[in-house]
């Protein structure tokens, strides 16, 4: 633990700009990493850009999570209901109502986005337990509609035939084709989150996570900015949801359940919550290492559990903060003070 | 007209009176310092002042404005800014983002301007980020400003959460024992710090046990006890009222006799 401990708070001290010590090497190298991962998946193709594709739609899904988890440290079981919002709301809106891609998704982005408002305002009053088990509920109901609204929703069978995204007459088929777009899509999505979070908005969210009295003493509005976080959250869920709709061309119920919530939060914690990287490396990772485990036959659940108990002993911040890249919190006490 | 005027201020928890129909006047420009043992009701007043506890009875007017029963954040608006007795950092931020959250009301700007970044949000950016740094400066943690908060030394986080209040420009500062747990030395620095502020045209009104540091720096004194207010007057007043002596004084001086 002592060893550890020494390596994980040095990339902390944030250095110099332009400093390039040990803790900036790790950063390029897991940059090269990166590139060479997408570069060997591109080469190869087949599933293993199936698995791309979802890591990135599960990206786009975490990093607005973490506006409400990680800046604004609360607590949210059921950002899927925004998700099954955007996927079924692309996939009726294009299917029934003919709508664009495009078009859809922002409609049902902003159907999401009344919702996050209509729900968020009464139970970002509750506190702690009580507005983890208030999102919770939404998640589970959410689900329930969504199996038993059949008319709308197809039920359990799901939803399929579901149009790829497109402009106008130009559809995005190829599979290599998807992922860029989703790439595209999630650096656009990091690249806002970056931008919000050093700034007045932002420093307004991450003190929240820390101290409620102090912040609401320096007048800042905390209804206001819990909800607008958990807003932001939603709206990214509904993008992941649409995106889902679209690049796998058919969504269930199954698709937006629990199962999304314990994903995302491996993610999030594995990459790194309140980071702004962190949210996505923590979905590349955590979509690969299934994989990379499966060569472990049956004890494959094992070595993935394993696997991820490992990396939140010896990287409890987070694999950003290895880096520095995320401009991680820093932790231990300074010694002797 | 004082700049913060309470009247008959009253808080009950279920059988325990904690304050008890406090008066008290604030005139602008004052360096006004509350004192009393431990478990007056000093806390109990600052939180009904600062919005954070609705008074069980009595009004509370600054500025010649009604601010009984406000939010918290709507009476900091109004240039009323409080300190905590446990400190209350933004732990996950640097030194110089602390600062840069007091500068809250101070600027504008949310979710679209921080997104398209037009020049006048810019500008406002870096004017606080200078600002901050000035204001760190002026209480001494200049060096510190991008370290994290949370691996400052106690004395030096009480002093960022000055500085931090510093930033909301506030009209009246409330500082609740804002030497609590500093040692001699940094005690020293942060009532250099309280008086120049003071002197700079910022009302303080300020809670502390350290008595010879109150009797120093304080224009006036109230002196709180089992949730009454028991005297008020000039430090030289209070040092000799004979109730003050046997409530705060009498039983510290014995213990340190
Ligand atoms: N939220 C609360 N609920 C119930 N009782 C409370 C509450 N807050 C304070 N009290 C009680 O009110 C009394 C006054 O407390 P307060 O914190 O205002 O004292 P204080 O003068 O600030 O003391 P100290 O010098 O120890 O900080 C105490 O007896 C305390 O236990
Ligand atoms: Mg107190």
């Amino acid at each position: 633990m002592t060893s550890h401990a020494s390596t994980s708070t040095s990339p902390v001290r944030r250095g110099a700009p332009g400093w390039l010590g040990r803790t900036g090497y790790v950063g390029l190298g897991g940059a090269v990493l990166i590139a060479l991962l997408f570069g060997f998946v591109f080469v190869k193709g087949g599933y293993l850009l199936t698995v791309m594709q979802l890591a990135m739609i599960y990206g786009v899904f975490c990093v607005g999570l973490n506006f409400f988890m990680g800046y604004t440290g609360q607590a949210s079981f059921g950002q899927n209901a925004f998700a099954a919002i955007g996927g079924y709301g692309s996939a009726i809106l294009c299917v029934e109502y003919g709508l664009p891609p495009v078009l859809a998704l922002l409609v049902a982005m902003a159907i999401a986005g009344v919702a996050a408002v209509v729900v968020g305002w009464p139970t970002l009053r509750l506190r702690g337990h009580y507005l983890a088990m208030a999102t919770f509920a939404l998640g589970l109901i959410t689900y329930d509609v969504s199996v038993q609204w059949e008319s709308l929703t197809k039920g359990y069978m799901g939803y399929a035939g579901i149009p790829p995204l497109g402009i106008g007459p130009f559809e995005v088929e190829d599979e290599r084709a998807k992922l860029v777009c989703l790439m595209v899509i999630l650096v656009f999505g990091l690249w806002v989150s970056g931008r919000l979070r050093n700034s007045r908005f932002g420093r307004a969210l991450r003190a929240i996570s820390t101290s409620e009295p102090g912040a609401a003493a320096l007048g800042i509005r905390i209804p206001y900015y819990k909800l607008a976080a958990f807003v932001i959250a939603a709206l990214y869920a509904s993008v992941a949801g649409s995106l889902f709709a679209h690049v796998v061309g058919f969504i269930s119920p199954e698709v937006f359940g629990l199962q999304m919530v314990v994903v995302t939060f491996t993610m999030l914690y594995v990459g790194g919550i309140g980071t702004v990287l962190g949210p996505a490396i923590g979905a590349i990772v955590a979509s690969l290492l299934p994989e990379i485990v499966r060569s472990t036959g049956r004890f494959q659940d094992i070595a993935y559990a394993l696997l991820l108990l490992g990396l939140l002993v010896y990287a409890p911040k987070g694999l950003s903060a290895l880096s520095g890249l995320g401009r991680p919190r820093a932790a231990e006490p300074k010694p002797g003070s | 007209m004082a700049l913060l005027e309470v009247r008959r201020l009253t808080k009950r928890f279920a059988g325990l009176t904690a304050n008890n129909s406090i008066d008290l006047d604030v005139p602008e420009g004052c360096l006004f310092a509350v004192i009393g043992p431990n478990g007056a009701g000093k806390t109990t007043f600052f939180n009904m002042i600062s919005g954070f506890m609705p008074p069980t009875d009595g009004t509370i007017a600054f500025a010649g404005e009604t601010i009984t029963g406000l939010r918290q954040d709507r009476i900091a608006a109004k240039g009323l800014v409080r300190t905590f007795q446990l400190v209350q950092l933004f732990k996950g931020l640097t030194v110089a983002e602390n600062v840069e959250v007091g500068f809250h009301l101070a600027t504008r700007g949310g979710v679209a301007a921080a997104l398209a970044r037009p020049s006048w949000f810019r500008r406002q950016e870096a004017d606080v980020h200078a600002r901050a740094r000035e204001l760190l400066g002026f209480v001494g943690l200049a060096g510190v400003a991008d370290q994290d908060a949370e691996l400052l030394p106690y004395g030096q986080q009480r002093l960022l959460e000055v500085a931090r209040a510093l930033a909301a420009k506030p009209r009246l500062l409330l500082l609740d024992e804002p030497a609590a747990g500093l040692n001699a030395h940094e005690t020293d620095a942060l009532a250099e710090v309280v008086q120049e502020l003071n002197r700079k045209g910022t009302t303080v009104l300020l809670i502390e046990h350290d008595m010879a540091l109150v009797t120093r720096i304080a224009h006036r004194i109230a002196v709180l006890d089992f949730g009454c207010k028991i005297a008020e007057g000039t430090p030289d007043e209070i040092k000799r009222h004979p109730d003050v002596i046997a409530a705060y004084l009498g039983t510290e001086e014995a213990a340190h006799a």
